[in-house]
């Protein structure tokens, strides 16, 4: 219904950059290898991301190109990344969420239906903001789906991955159709012994006190980002939602305004015009919360969950080697296939303990990014709030003094 | 998640008609309050004070209001004067502002230029209020200050279960002399205030003066209150009743006429009021009141008045419009404050949640930048809360305030039209009755020509007081209306600023939280 072209150069603007920022402040901008999605086009029920690569690595036929890719594909490379054994090790960077332009959609049909119910200009001011909300919407998706590539390309292992090239360079559809019924049942069965398999991998006791004060600290940060995530979502719609009263009472006082006989309208059309600008200020701090807090808590919590993954594949191949352990004492006892006891326990062994020495790092990692991430996301955050407030009150006391000046 | 609750829409009877009093009984009535007091104490307050001593008057009632609003039961959400931070309890200064009458204030002691005749002083004539000439000129060139204030405090409940009720003390400070002393303190009960509504209307509706309206019933609000409840919404119904009850009072002695209304001046004065039992919904009289209101709304349709006068039909359209539009945004701002309370609230629980964050986060010095953020966001949501409540007090009451108002004035305009019709009625009559004469003359019966010439006499009589009538209740509502806008533009723009006012304080808490914070993030490492 509503085609919202977003031409390259709306996508050079701060929303991305800062959004970029915002997650992976330890991104440095290697000239080896860069990646970005330097356009975007929302059709009816998908999008469509024009991926664009600098490289100077050898691997690439050139040294800059670009690719159209949707959803479905990053998902696809995110997986691949989860399944592939070598890198157990590795915080899997979380895959971007689908875009979902459902609600806003909604209403936009909702708004052409009630069009005879309204007057011209509030049916244009509705259409405005349900475009504005539409378009935040939009890049946003197409900022998460970069900051996805970002860390892949920042990562010194995963960047060397060959989906990772085919995916940026491979010009044709890569045919990696969405996941059909059957696939995401077994998809849904798969997670359900995984969580099982978690739980009683997380009861074993570590004997290293780095990963057992980690795996505590993870499940309960997890945990309490999950919720603080939920409730700035909450709290940020009521803000939306009470901007949204300001616009009615603005539009409202205007009418009043034109109408009024008494000396009154003068006052009215004063009133109207300072509320029509401040709920637009009020509608950028429930924007820029939403940008700086609530997203962050989403990505935190996604990460969160990356790092739990990490934990839990150590503590499956600990199990493995522990059990392992235990099959070649076994088979040392009864002296009945030692040497095939003593190949796989070398194995478990050998995982074991790759895993454990990139998932050090990668914790430690995580913690240096998160801090960084949230520090300069608060420190942004009150800078916002700072600058609209005293906006805010810059037009309030304005108004007030042409107001007692009129009495 | 409470929020404010739509009262149940039981419109007081405004436009109630029991039989009109006798204008006689009026006048008599009148004549012998004159004769408790002493005439010539009446002229004691012409005082002319300047614009400054109505603020200095403005300053002393902040005791008075103030009073009020600690008066309030300790678990009331409203006032906070316990806020270090915040002086100007807005509460408070919601209460002072209502009672703040204008400079401009209509004098009591009007009627002439020597300040000792007071207007009081009853003459025999049958048309007692008919003394509009006098107050015209007197509206414009004697600006006494209007020093009557009331406050409704202390609300009480006595009894319990179902017939329990509340009890408000009303307490009014004047220096006006109709009054018998200086301060009186009375106890009320809301039928009270009802009654004294219903009588008002019923004496001066149907001459076209504007009545303001009691407020609300509610019978959920109060069933509540009856049955005990001691929670957050049964608090804040008493309160927003308190308040609207003493809203309603100084709007009514803001009236000139109303002020000196014997029933007025003994509800604020006397110990012991008869209680009003014809405000039950269900009693005969509430009965009479519904039956009356359909007949009116039906004559209201087959009334069809040849409308001589612009003004009428144009102030009639601009109420119209002006209804349409402050419903409207009477609606947008009661969702305002649910939408506010709602952030409030979900601010709060972030901030929990945000908390408990920071526990739970190992690196200390982000720890303690969540933690901080934590305090920032509580801070902030009641600084919504408090927003909530200058949103609602001061916004959301006063368009409900006018919303009923208006149907009073839209209530004066039917009246007008009443007249026009029983006018016309009589004209017809009239005719008829000529007619009838001049058929037996023709017939000669002579005894019945008589009566009939006497019945035309009658009905000329009729013909020629309703013309009176009609006149006199037109020439009312102009005054009145001339009035009610004069107010209504004083009432908005003092509220508005004082709302503007509440936005800018919100606004610079906020600046004042945040910049504490910004170091605390700042100092993440």
């Amino acid at each position: 219904m509503l085609l919202c072209n977003v031409a390259a150069d709306h996508f050079n603007n701060c929303f991305l950059i800062l959004m970029l920022g915002a997650v992976n402040v330890d991104l440095q901008t290697d000239a080896t290898l860069q990646v970005d999605i330097s356009d975007a086009l929302s059709e009816r029920d998908k999008v469509k991301f024009t991926v664009h690569t600098k490289s100077t690595l050898p691997n690439f036929k050139q040294n800059e190109f670009s690719v159209v890719r949707q959803h479905e594909e990053f998902i696809w490379l995110h997986d691949s990344f989860v399944e592939n054994e070598e890198y157990a090790g590795y915080i899997i960077p979380p895959a971007p969420p689908k875009p979902d332009f459902d609600a806003s959609r909604e209403k936009l049909q909702k708004l052409g239906e009630g069009e005879g119910s309204m007057t011209k200009e509030e049916f244009t001011k509705m259409k405005q903001e349900l475009e504005a909300e539409y378009l935040a919407i939009f890049k946003k998706t197409v900022a998460m789906h970069e900051v996805f590539l970002c860390r892949v390309a920042a990562h010194p292992v995963l960047r060397k991955d060959l989906n990772f090239h085919v995916f940026l360079e491979y010009n044709q559809d890569l045919s990696v159709r969405g996941k059909n019924k059957k696939e995401k049942l077994e998809d849904f069965f798969k997670n359900v012994v995984k969580s099982a398999d978690g739980v009683l991998v997380a009861g074993v006791k570590d004997v290293d006190d780095f990963f057992e004060h980690e795996k505590t600290f993870l499940l309960e940060y997890h945990n309490r980002v999950k919720d603080s995530s939920a409730k700035s979502d909450r709290m940020i719609r009521s803000h939306k939602s009470a901007a949204d009263d300001i616009n009615r009472i603005a539009s409202t006082l205007y009418t009043l305004g034109t109408q009024d006989s008494t000396d009154l309208c003068k006052f009215f059309l004063k009133v109207s015009e300072l509320f029509e600008k401040t709920r637009k200020i009020e509608a950028r701090v429930a924007a820029d919360e939403d940008l700086k807090l609530a997203d962050l808590l989403k990505y935190y919590l996604r990460e969160s969950q990356a790092a739990k993954d990490l934990l839990y594949r150590r503590g499956r191949a600990l199990v493995d080697y522990e059990n392992a352990n235990k099959a070649l004492d076994k088979a040392r006892a009864k002296n009945k296939d030692v040497l095939q006891a003593e190949t796989t326990q070398q194995v478990c062994c050998q995982k074991f303990e790759k895993i454990s020495e990139s998932a050090k790092q990668e914790l430690i990692d995580f913690k240096t990014r998160r801090v960084a991430a949230f520090r300069k996301n608060l420190v942004e955050l009150a800078e916002l709030e700072l600058k609209h407030a005293k906006g805010n009150l810059q037009l309030l006391q304005s108004c007030l003094g042409v107001l007692k000046g009129d009495t | 998640m409470s929020c404010m609750r739509r009262f149940c829409h039981e419109t007081q009877s405004h436009d109630s008609l029991h039989s009109c009093m006798c204008r006689r009984s009026v006048a008599l009535l009148l004549l012998k309050m004159s004769e408790e007091r002493d005439p010539a104490a009446l002229s004691g307050s012409a005082q002319t004070e300047g614009e400054e001593d109505l603020f200095v008057s403005a300053m002393e009632s902040p005791e008075a209001a103030r009073l009020s609003a600690e008066d309030i039961s300790p678990s009331s959400n409203g006032p906070r004067d316990d806020d270090p931070d915040d002086p100007d309890d807005l509460f408070a200064e919601a209460t002072e502002e209502v009672s703040l009458d204008s400079p401009e204030r209509q004098p009591i002691l009007s009627d002439g230029p020597s300040p000792a005749i007071t207007p009081v002083t009853i003459s025999p004539r049958v048309d007692v209020f008919d003394r509009s000439p006098d107050l015209d000129e007197d509206e414009e060139e004697n600006r006494d200050t209007f020093d009557i204030q009331i406050s409704v405090s202390d609300p009480e409940k006595v009894g319990d279960g179902m017939n329990a009720y509340m009890v408000y003390k009303v307490m009014t400070k004047t220096s006006l002399s109709i009054f018998s002393r200086d301060e009186v303190c009375v106890k009320r009960r809301f039928s009270d205030f009802l009654g004294l509504h219903s009588k008002l209307a019923s004496k001066y509706m149907h001459m076209g003066y504007i009545v303001p309206p009691a407020p609300e019933k509610s019978i959920v609000g109060m069933t509540k209150v009856k049955v005990g409840k001691e929670d957050l919404s049964s608090v804040e119904f008493v309160e927003k009743r308190r308040s609207a009850l003493e809203r309603y009072l100084l709007r009514t002695v803001k009236h000139p006429a109303l002020l000196k209304d014997p029933d007025v001046l003994q509800f604020l004065e006397s110990s012991e009021l008869p209680r009003a039992v014809s405000t039950q919904a269900l009693s005969g009289a509430g009965i009479l009141r519904m039956v009356n209101k359909a007949a009116d709304a039906v004559n209201k349709m087959t009334i069809k008045m040849n409308e001589s006068d612009a003004w009428f039909e144009e102030k009639q359209q601009q109420f119209e419009n002006l209804d349409v539009q402050l419903r409207k945004l009477h609606a947008s701002v009661e969702s305002l404050v649910c939408h506010r309370k709602e952030l409030s609230v979900n601010t709060a629980s972030f901030a929990k949640s945000a908390a408990m964050l920071g526990n739970s986060e190992d690196h200390t010095a982000l720890s303690r930048a969540l933690s901080q953020l934590a305090e920032v966001e509580e801070k902030i949501d009641q600084l919504h809360q408090d927003q909530s409540y200058a949103d609602f007090y001061l916004i959301s009451e006063l368009l409900g305030d006018y919303v009923r108002l208006i149907t009073a004035v839209k209530g004066v305009f039917d009246q007008r039209m009443k007249a026009w019709a029983k006018w016309q009625d009589a004209q017809v009559m009239l005719q008829r009755k000529r007619e009838a004469e001049a058929k037996l003359q023709y017939a000669s019966k002579p005894d019945k020509l008589q009566q009939a010439t006497d019945e035309i006499r009658e009905w000329e009589g009729k013909v020629q007081q309703g013309e009176r009538d009609f006149e006199q209740i037109s020439k009312n509502i102009r005054r009145e209306v001339g009035r009610f806008e004069k107010d209504r533009v004083k009432d908005f723009r003092v509220v508005i600023i004082k709302y503007l006012e509440s936005l800018v304080h919100t606004q610079q808490q906020l600046i004042k939280y945040w910049e504490a914070f910004l170091p605390e993030a700042k100092a993440i490492a």
